[in-house]
This record gives structure tokens, sequence and C-alpha cells, in this order.
């Protein structure tokens, strides 16, 4: 059962960038992809993703901190410590597909940046 | 086989030193105890290069011997004693010191002297020869007093000497004997272009000159009389009239000699005794002496092989040469003179470019027989692999020296050569081996050089090598992309290109214009930094955030747990007690790690992003200013303390580079940039490891270039001497926005300079010359960044919408809790994966 929670304005993400939110003890980084200024349907095509904060490689919660843009058309962000990219979408490792990190469910609504609890991991549940 | 037998090679020139460096490269480094003398006081250095010595070449820089060659290798060097006689019967050599060796096998590279003609009065004061480094030291000394110098010989030697001459600030003469310079090697109209090309350098060249006498002069030391009556005034006399070989040894202890000198050898090498070869312009083999080192450096090969019971022969070497004699392009091909029976010639003469070519083809027109190139050498390569290799000429081959005016090509493609085709002449290089080289992985200049050698002797053959790897690269399926990433199908420098030339201000506007998708860490950074450097705007604006890499957004750079470290600037590595104070207390207060770069300056380690702010704020407070460690951009400019202090110093080291750190911090560039200026010849600075490097000498700065320490060192490039401080900044201005314009991205100045075709001589055409006219605009666009200058640290922490971003969660205040520090000798450092989960139990507990 999807609960929707406010995390923080969309004036505080960074166009083309990432930022780190804290929810329910889990370091959640959000990227925000607008649009570029010659698309048509400006709107329709923005994107916001929500992924761990968590270098698995690094051992370092900085994933916030990289790069984002498209690697074969994949929406991916490019670990700052060792260049690992990670799909957006999937959280899965492009290097090493055997490597994921968690992926959670987001959604701006009426300028308001807003997270899936129950997409976060129970507990006591390893974040897979 | 237990026992050592004994080695011993008479003589450390070019040829000896060339030997030795094959053999401890070979098996047979284990089954001999090598010997060597050298008469000379320093052991093998450059002679073909040696009238750089006048323009800030250092003895040092001439050698051939790498630090600890001869200890690495356990070889046993005498040095400054000559070998005097051989006993062949008793097989030892004994020294002038007295030294006594008994040898298994001997090698002769005791070379040649230069001859000097019997004319009475040859060994008058300040009569001089060309040869060592001890001559050119007797040269510069005699150059101080005198204003007049004449060279006696007008070939190969004469005019490199005549070049020395005039770099010392005399009055130079060249007298010939023969009609023309330049005689063996050019023809009368070829050797008329180039009198007149050098005498427009202010050479004055008499030819057809038997010199009878040499005598006091009346206003200079010397006067040489002429048999035709005439007179020259001259203080130095520096004969140059060809060489003789040193044969001596061999005479004396009875092996075979020419009639005309030179030791006879066979096609192994071998003298008339089969323990004793000779190698190098010493050696006479079918009547000929090679006066060239690439002949010497083949007889050493053969040697090498032939001790190792390979088959190997030396039959004779190609003469022909290529080279700059004061700057005119010279060559010449084989049979220069047209001498085969039924040669047929093509010349092409330009009097108001002052270009001469003549083509010596046989008498069917399909075989290249020979060529002279005066003026403009660029054929030179194709030339000489139809020469050497028999290749067919085209129908008309003239069409080889005459100027193409369309775009059609006439140069012989790489795919026309042979396997067997020479390359590079310096180091034996065939087309084979750099094909093979290439199959084996080597896909840059840079890296084919490396692995081959080829074109890092005198380079002449770099731009023939860069067409063999394209082709290679190409044929072998690999589609030479230079595309900087799947966004942008262009190279960096061609990104650089449309944003200057269209103006364009943002990411944004060049990914609509000439990219597609959303760009990625490749071209993003790469992007945002040539922005920087040609508009200058804060990096942290929001059109250009996205485009950093974390240690840009955060103006610090990250650490392996995702804290920072802050560099404040320190310039030239001078800091008042009272700001070194300051810097310590802001360590203090923040609990900081603290260490001494490598650059002169502090590095303050384990900042978490939302103490960044507040740490730079006191910092600004106390003076300090961003040292941009975290941007590709100059680092520092290291020096050594200099003349105001040092008993050595010969001119203001700490000033200067103050002043340099000043003028160029803050350019964004394809790489960090470092820089460092030494006081005096001492370098203490280190300068020539670094991308530009500065040293004072009595004449003014020597400038280096594109030097790097690091994972892959590189010996900087002497690229001007004697510079007054408004020339070195101008240079340097140049040099560094050339730099940002054409490199790739992440390619420091020394992998930019490897890869360049032209290397050297180009980038001095470009930067010094104006070759391509671009000067103007590249000083310009240097002084707009340096006018553009801000302190990226004080404009961030004056503008809330740029501090922003340094919290570590946009919804709480909450440090990032995976950070954990553990005490190391007295200072903090990240604790590792065992004492983390160490210290969260503690915590839960």
């Amino acid at each position: 059962m999807a609960k929707w929670i406010d995390v923080c304005s969309v004036d505080d993400l960074q166009p083309d960038s990432g930022v780190c939110a804290l929810l329910e003890g889990e370091q959640v980084a959000i990227f925000w992809m607008p649009v570029l200024s010659g698309a048509e349907e400006p709107e329709a095509d923005a994107k916001v993703y929500a992924v761990g904060n968590y270098d698995p490689f690094g051992n370092a919660n900085v994933l916030s901190r990289g790069l984002i843009g498209d690697i074969g058309g994949q929406p991916v962000v490019a670990s700052p410590l060792y260049k690992q990219h990670y799909n957006l979408q999937t959280g899965v490792c492009l290097e090493d597909e055997t490597v994921k990190i968690p992926v959670y469910a987001i959604r701006i609504e009426n300028g308001s940046v807003q997270v899936d609890l129950s997409s976060l991991p129970q507990k006591g549940e390893p974040a897979l | 086989m237990s026992e050592k037998q004994t080695l011993v090679v008479i003589g450390n020139g070019m040829v000896g030193q060339h030997f030795l460096a094959n053999l401890v490269d070979s098996p047979l480094k284990e089954q001999y105890e090598i010997i060597t003398f050298c008469e000379e006081p320093r052991a093998a250095y450059d002679r073909v290069h040696l009238s750089s010595f006048f323009t800030g070449t250092t003895a040092q820089e001439l050698s051939l011997v790498e630090d600890g060659f001869f200890e690495r290798h356990g070889i046993t060097l005498h040095l400054g004693d000559k070998a005097a006689s051989i006993d062949r019967t008793a097989k030892t050599v004994t020294s002038a010191k007295g030294v006594n060796i008994a040898y298994d096998k001997l090698v002769l590279a005791t070379g040649s002297y230069p001859f000097v003609p019997p004319v009475p009065g040859h060994d008058r004061a300040q009569c001089l020869v060309y040869r060592t480094i001890e001559d050119l030291e007797a040269m510069a000394a005699a150059a101080k007093t005198g204003k007049i110098g004449t060279v006696v010989g007008g070939g190969l030697l004469g005019l490199e000497a005549a070049k020395a001459l005039m770099d010392l600030g005399l009055k130079t003469h060249v007298v010939e004997f023969a009609p023309r310079l330049m005689a063996v090697q050019l023809d009368d109209a070829g050797g008329a272009m180039l009198r007149l090309k050098i005498e427009n350098l202010g050479v004055t060249v008499h030819t057809g000159k038997n010199t009878s006498i040499i005598t006091d002069g009346e206003h200079c030391v010397n006067k040489m009389c002429f048999a035709d009556g005439e007179e020259l005034e001259t203080d130095i006399v520096l004969f140059s009239a060809g060489i003789r070989p040193r044969d001596e040894l061999a005479r004396a202890c009875g092996l075979e000699v020419g009639q005309r000198g030179g030791i006879i050898i066979d096609n192994q090498c071998r003298t008339s005794d089969p323990s004793i070869y000779a190698i190098g312009e010493c050696a006479l083999w079918n009547g000929m002496i090679y006066g060239l080192v690439a002949p010497g450096y083949t007889m050493a090969r053969t040697v090498v092989a032939d001790l190792a019971g390979n088959d190997a022969s030396f039959t004779g070497a190609d003469m022909s040469t290529k080279l700059k004699l004061m700057g005119v392009d010279v060559a010449s091909i084989g049979d220069a003179h047209a001498k085969t029976q039924g040669a047929m010639v093509y010349t092409y003469q330009n009097g108001a470019s002052e270009v001469y070519k003549r083509l010596v083809v046989s008498q069917d027109k399909k075989q290249l027989l020979g060529a002279v190139l005066v003026g403009d050498a660029s054929g030179y390569s194709t030339l000489l692999q139809y020469c050497l290799n028999g290749i067919e000429l085209p129908e008309n081959p003239d069409a080889l020296i005459l100027p193409h005016r369309s775009d059609e090509s006439v140069g012989l493609g790489p795919d026309a050569l042979p396997a067997s085709a020479q390359i590079c002449s310096c180091y034996d290089v065939t087309k084979g081996a750099i094909c093979s080289a290439i199959e084996g992985g080597c896909m840059t200049m840079g890296a084919l050089k490396a692995e081959t050698k080829a074109a890092t002797g005198c380079g002449g053959c770099s731009a023939l090598l860069k067409s063999v790897l394209d082709s290679e690269l190409s044929k072998q399926g690999f589609e030479v992309n230079t595309d900087i990433c799947e966004h942008f199908a262009y190279t960096r420098q061609d990104l650089h290109n449309l944003i200057r030339v269209e103006g364009i201000k943002t990411f944004a506007d060049l990914l609509h214009k000439h990219g597609k998708g959303h760009g990625c860490e490749i071209c993003k950074p790469t992007i945002g930094n040539i922005l920087a450097s040609q508009w200058n705007e804060h990096i942290l604006e929001k059109d250009h955030l996205g485009l950093q890499d974390t240690n840009d957004t955060y103006l610090a750079n990250m650490q392996k747990d995702g804290t920072y470290s802050v560099v404040p600037r320190i310039t030239g590595g001078e800091i008042s007690p009272d700001m070194l104070i300051a810097l310590g207390q802001v360590g203090k207060k923040y609990k900081l790690y603290t260490k001494i770069t490598g650059g002169q300056r502090v590095d303050l380690f384990g900042a978490r992003v939302d103490q960044l702010p507040h740490i730079w704020k006191e910092l600004i407070d106390a003076g300090f200013e961003s040292g941009h460690a975290y941007g590709k951009s100059l680092r520092t400019v290291k020096s050594c303390v200099g003349s105001t202090w040092c008993r050595y110093g010969i001119d203001d080291s700490v000033g200067l580079a103050i002043e340099l750190e000043n003028r160029y911090k803050g350019l964004r560039s394809p790489h960090k940039i470092k820089f460092a200026v030494s006081g005096c010849t001492r370098e203490c600075a280190e300068a020539q490891g670094k991308d530009v490097g500065v040293i004072a000498t009595e004449n003014g700065w020597n400038l280096y270039v594109c030097g790097n320490g690091g994972m892959k060192p590189r010996h900087a490039d002497l690229f001007a001497t004697g510079l007054d401080k408004p020339t070195l900044i101008k240079t340097i201005d140049r040099f560094l926005s050339f730099y940002v314009r054409t490199a790739d991205r992440l390619q420091r100045t020394s992998v930019w300079m490897e890869n360049m075709e032209g290397g050297l001589d180009y980038l001095k055409s470009v930067v010094i010359e104006d070759k391509l006219g671009l000067c103007d605009q590249l000083e310009q666009q240097m002084q707009y960044v340096i006018d553009t200058y801000q302190c990226e640290w004080k404009t961030a922490i004056e503008d809330e919408a740029k501090l922003k971003r340094f919290r570590h969660f946009i919804n709480s205040d909450q440090p990032d809790d995976n950070i954990v520090f553990v005490e190391e000798r007295g200072q903090i450092r990240p604790a590792d994966e065992t004492e983390r989960k160490h210290f969260k139990l503690m915590e839960i507990a």
C-alpha cells in the first residue's frame, strides 16, 4: 500500500543534480532531470529519481553527489568515488550486474517532492 | 658457464655507449665481465645536438647515460683514463694511468678526431676544434673576449659549428675550400640556395678559399690569408674540415688499417684479429668511414649479435640526411650527384620562396636514385622510402617535387611501404615492427613511441609514424573514434571551437545545438571545464552546477569516506607566521587532519560537507583564498628561496613564483597544471618535472614545458632561454592558452606533447614564431581569464543560493552517521570497515 510523504519542495532540488534526504533512518539520493529548454512538452518529460545514497564499492554515503546523465538511453548516476554507473530506474550497476542499489518510488505533486514510504526497506531487513 | 669472460670496450662515445646498452639488454651480460675506458672526463653524451649547449642545454642534459647505468649493470668504467696500448699476444689492454686488464674480447669504439689542415699557424691561440664539451667550453671562453668567429669547413659539421658561433653572439664567417657548401651532399644549385639562405641569417660565406697561413691580426687575434691573396680578420678560428679515424691504438698493435686510416673490419665488424671488433667512426668497412651515428649504432648491434652467435652483418648504410641547419631545412638522399650511369635529373627552383629540389631517377624513370632538398624538406620521408625500398615511381616523377596546389596528395601512402621499410633510422624500426606493436595494443603515438622507440631520436619520422598508425588502426577495423562520448560526436578541441566561435555559454545550449540525450559524467565536466576556461563564470552558477564533478561542486576534494579536504592557496609556498597560526587555528577548531602537500601548501582533511562554508568563512576572514586543489586548473607554483636568501641564487624565484601563481590562478584547463620556479640551475624547485618550469640563469629566465612527475615521469623540454620577465610571461600565456584549446580531456601537458604531430618544434613554431597567427587571440583569451578572476569560495559564501547544497540532508540537520574517525599519531583518520561496525554496535548498546 503506497504511503506518500512530503520530503521537500521542488525548489530544494538542484536541476540535473542530486540531493540527499533522510527518511526513516535511510539515506535517499534524489535526482532531478528537468527538461531541456528546447523540448516539446517540458512537464511530461521531466524526471525525478530516488535511489540509495550508499555506494557499495566505496562504502560511503555519496551517490547523491554523483553526476547524472544517460548511457545508451538508460538514466544513470556515476559514483563520485570510483565512477561506477547505476541505473536510476532499476538500481543495477552497469559495470557489475550482480550489484544493485535500492530504488524508491518518488513523484512531484503540486510542487512537493514525495517518496512512497512502503518502497523503503522494513526495519531489520537489508535494503536490496 | 661458471667463469665469466672479460669484455673490454675502448671508448665511451655515442657508439660505445649504444653497444653497452644493447649488450646489457641481452643474455650476454651474464657471460661477460664488462670493462670500459673513457678518455674524456664524462661518460657518453649526445654529440649530434652539441650546439644546443649554447642555447641552454647543460652537459648533464646531453648525457646519454641513465643515472646509475654502470653500477646497475656491474660495468667497470675507467673515466678520464685513456687506453694506451694493446698487447694482442698476451691479450691485455694497458691504460695511461697504468691499469692493466686481460681481455677475452675487445671492442674498439675510439671514434674520430677533427681534421685540422696543416696550415702554418693552425696551432695559434683561439684556433679551436668542435667535437667535445671541453671544446665547447674553450669556444665559450674565447667568445667572451672575441667579436668575430670563422669556421673552416662548410660541410654538415661546419655549419653546425657556425650556428654555435652565432649563438655565442659572434659575427660569423664560413670558409670552404670547395666551390659550394655541403659539397658531399648537395649539387651546385642546392649549395647556392643554401648559401643564400644562410647569408640572409647574417653569416658570411667564402667558397673556393684555400687558407695558406694564419697569423697575427691587426684588429682581431688572428688573420687568415688565402691563396688568392685575400685576407680575413677573425678572433676565433674553428676547424671543422672533416674527421679522421682514431686508429692509433690499432696501428700500434699491428691490426690492419686502411691506406688513409681506419681500422679495417668485415661484415661482422671483426678486425684482422678475431678477438677484436671495431665500431663507429674508427672503423673502415669496404673502404668507407661512416661519420654518422646511425651506421655506428648498426655496427654496435651487429657486434652484440655476433657475440651471441646470431647471424648479423653490417652491409653498409644509407647516408641520406635530413637536418635543420640554422633553421634551414636541408636533405640529401642517395645518389644526389647523379653519378649512376644514365641517371636523369629533375630540378625545381623557386627563387621567391628560396626552395630548391632535385630528383635523380634511373634511365627508365621507374626508380628514385637520389634527391636534394633545400628550404623545404617536407617530402624527405616519402622520397627516402621510394629510394630505399625500390618502389616504382609514379608516371611523372616530377610531381613529387612540384608544389601541389590542389588537394590531391602525391605523398606515398603508408600502405605502399613493405613491412621491411625502415621508418625510424635512429633506432632502426621497420614498418613491420611498428605494425606488430600496434597489433599488440599500442593505439596512440605516445604508446607506440614508448614501445618501439621510433620517432624518439631525431623525431624526423614522426609524421610518417602517425600515418602508419592511423592506417593500421583503420585496417584493423578500429574506427579511429575521437568522439568524446555518445552525446557529442566531437573531440574536446572541436567542442572548444564550437563554444568559442558560436559564443555558446551553457551546456544546455550546446547539447541542444550539437548533441543528443542528457549528457554523462564524461561530457558534462569536460564542457563545464571548457565553458569555465572560455567565459570564466562561477562554476556553481545554476547553469553550470550540474556539470561539475563532486570536487568542483563542493569546491573541495572528496576523500574515500565521503568527507572533503580543504587547501587554501599559499602562493609560491610563502606564508607568514600569522597566516600559519590562523590556518592551524582553523584546523584545530574543526579537528582536521593536517598535512603538508608536495606543492608547498597545507591540506586539511576530514571536513564534512556542512562544515565547508564555516571553515572557508574563517579562512577568508584570515586572508586566505581558494587554492583550486579541487579543479582541473593551476595548482601550485613551487619555488626555492632564490636570490633573496640563498648564497647561490641568481634571481628572485619566490617573487616570480608568486607573480605567476597570482596570474594564472583560477584558470580552468584540460587537466591540473603545476609550475615551479628555481632561482639557479641547482634546480631545488624541481622545475624540470613540471608542466611549466622556470629556471634563473645569468642571461635571464629559461623556460621548460611539458614535464611531469607522477605515474609516468617526463623530463620537461627546454622551450626558450634567456628570457626577460615580460617575454617569459607572454610565452607562458600563449603556451597555456594553446594547451587549453587543443588538448584532450584529462590530458596533461606531457602526454599532449608526446602526441603532438611535429612535437616540440611545432609547438615552438606556434607559440614563439606565431606560425598559425593565433598568438594575439591566445594572449587576449588569457588576459580575459586573468581579468575575470574571482575567489570561488568568497563568491560562494556570500551567496545563499550557492550554499544550499552544503548540507548532507535536504530535510535534516543531522550529519552523516557513516563518517567515523579514529585517532592515529595524535590526529584523526577515517575508521576502517571493522572499526566502523564496532563503533555502531557501541552506539546501539
